[in-house]
């Protein structure tokens, strides 16, 4: 195995009005080539800091970031970010979006058209290749921004929450048709998430972070088998074991919430 | 059925003002010099629209005789006024506001002096403008353009530094150069501002026109009603600010359409 992504000895902190806030101290962690991996943990534990550092957003404090052995210095399409919030452009078409890669890249109109059309295919937009995104539901609006990422044939997907504003239903199907994908394209996928449910169904390994400072707390193999089933009663030990890790988490977050709210 | 009972809603208010309007008059209740019946004021605005020769195929084509009324020449006028004045004022406002709202320290740089100078109401410039430019077209464009340069520079600069940050990391993320992210990303998520900057400095423009006709040229509407002042033809000064009234709906149903055209996109539309 080769490593895709390597944190090394991360530390990031951001300086407020008055504080100095340390979001991650001595992150380590290797993420081999075509590796799903989820990053779990409560609101602030900065997972989210430690993916935009791999997306090239933020610089770390201290430390650097690798990818495939190349210091990461600024964002790049080897890279693709897939948002919370989508980010999709709304003055542009469906297709327009899909496209928006492949013309940053100069391809010429006969590689972008077949191109843009077997994405949305693959995806099951063909149908809304012409409308605006205000006219997609959010689970279709997702799956144009993982076509938009996916044109530039990224070895690398970075996931920010994707499909944490979308109801379970949605989310139920976007998670199967992305791990379809996985396994078709063999992509190396970082993914952050703060549901327990969502990082046993879908990841190779969990790294569960712990608040702040976030450092890595426990970091697994799911060994279970693909297709892998909720209601199997290994999926639910593992679920709950993972729970109380993360909860653990989550009570210190809450608790220093209230301590900063009497504070002020 | 349903566009007529719309139609015959809106007429309503206007068929009622007019109604009470003329029954004022008719009854004497003000003098004609006052006040002239809105009968009088629409002959007088027919006569003015209207050609005052007769057609005389030899000399001159149809259409130029058609437009040959005074109405139509002042409207001409003051229309073209507004479009040049406008035009220069946009032309200087758009680059500099898209610049200063791309650079934080080009707004920090110039923004105490445009918050000073923003304030002064273009028309206080009348003296200046005729000091520096003599009467005629120069000054009033000169007005007009400083009409409509400083709500098309706010706007701009509101609409480019408050692109939400989400959609400059996804261009980048893809690929894309600075200059392809100014162009296909933060002009057109700026456009619901620039257009209505474009908006209130087209208003600000048909305003300052006006004012600026009454005091530094010899035509256009503003000059019309000035002058049918002194001859105390009050029908005449009623004509004239309806027709400026029906200018200004005309261009505003115009940039409604291109602010739905052009933000066909946007979620409000």
């Amino acid at each position: 195995m080769k490593a895709a992504l390597e944190f090394q000895s991360i530390a990031q902190s951001f300086t407020t009005h008055n504080s100095n806030i340390q979001v991650l101290e001595s992150v380590d962690l290797t993420i081999q080539e075509g590796e799903f991996v989820c990053l779990l943990g409560p609101s602030g534990c900065g997972k989210s800091t430690l993916l935009n550092a791999a997306a090239g957003f933020v610089t770390p404090t201290q430390g650097q970031v690798r990818f495939r052995d190349n210091l990461i210095t600024g964002p790049s399409p080897e890279r693709g970010m897939v948002f919370q919030e989508y980010a999709l452009f709304p003055w542009m078409s469906v297709e327009d979006n899909v496209a928006f890669g492949l013309e940053a890249r100069g391809e010429s109109k006969d590689v972008i058209k077949p191109r843009v059309a077997d994405l949305l295919a693959k995806l099951r937009l063909t149908e809304f290749a012409t409308r605006w995104p205000r006219d997609l539901s959010g689970g279709m609006r997702q799956r144009v921004a993982i076509a938009r990422v996916l044109a530039l044939d990224p070895p690398c997907l970075l996931m920010d929450e994707p499909f944490g504003a979308l109801d379970a239903l949605t989310r139920r199907s976007l998670q199967d048709e992305l791990l379809q994908l996985w396994s078709e394209l063999g992509k190396t996928v970082l993914f952050v998430t703060h549901s327990i449910e969502e990082a046993i169904l879908l990841a190779d390994r969990i790294v569960v972070m712990t608040h702040r400072p976030g450092k890595i707390k426990k970091d697994c193999h799911v060994t279970l088998p693909r297709p892998r089933d909720p209601s199997d009663p290994a999926f639910n030990a593992l679920k709950q074991e993972m729970g109380q890790l993360v909860m653990a988490e989550q009570h210190a977050f809450e608790n220093a919430e209230r301590l900063s709210f009497t504070a002020d | 059925m349903q566009w007529l009972r719309k139609i015959a809603r809106g007429l309503a208010a206007p068929v009622l003002l007019l109604t009470v309007w003329q029954g004022v008059c008719a009854a004497g209740w003000v003098t004609p010099q006052a006040l002239p019946s809105p009968y009088s004021v629409g002959c007088k605005w027919l006569e003015y629209l209207l050609p005052t020769q007769t057609y005389n195929p030899a000399a001159q084509s149809w259409w130029i005789w058609a437009l040959s009324g005074e109405l139509l020449q002042d409207a001409g006028g003051s229309l073209w006024r507004v479009v040049l004045g406008f035009l220069v004022g946009f032309v200087l406002a758009l680059p500099l506001g898209l610049l200063m709202g791309a650079n934080a320290r080009l707004r920090e740089f110039a923004n105490p002096l445009i918050q000073v100078l923003r304030p002064i109401p273009p028309i206080a410039y009348i003296p200046l403008a005729i000091l520096w430019f003599g009467l005629g077209n120069p000054p009033a464009v000169f007005l007009i353009a400083l009409g409509a340069f400083f709500p098309v520079l706010m706007n701009t600069i509101a609409g480019v530094s408050q692109v939400d940050s989400i959609y400059l990391r996804a261009a980048r993320n893809l690929g894309a150069s600075h200059s392809r992210i100014f162009i296909k990303v933060i002009l057109p998520a700026a456009m619901p501002f620039i257009l209505s900057g474009v908006r209130i400095g087209i208003g600000t423009s048909f305003l300052v026109v006006i004012v600026a006709e009454m005091i530094a040229v010899n035509n256009g509407l503003g000059y019309r009603i000035l002058e049918a002042r002194e001859y105390f033809w009050t029908d005449k000064i009623i004509a004239g600010m309806f027709s400026i009234g029906l200018i200004g709906l005309a261009i505003d149903l115009g940039m409604d359409r291109l602010n739905k055209h052009l933000l066909r996109w946007h979620r409000g539309m």
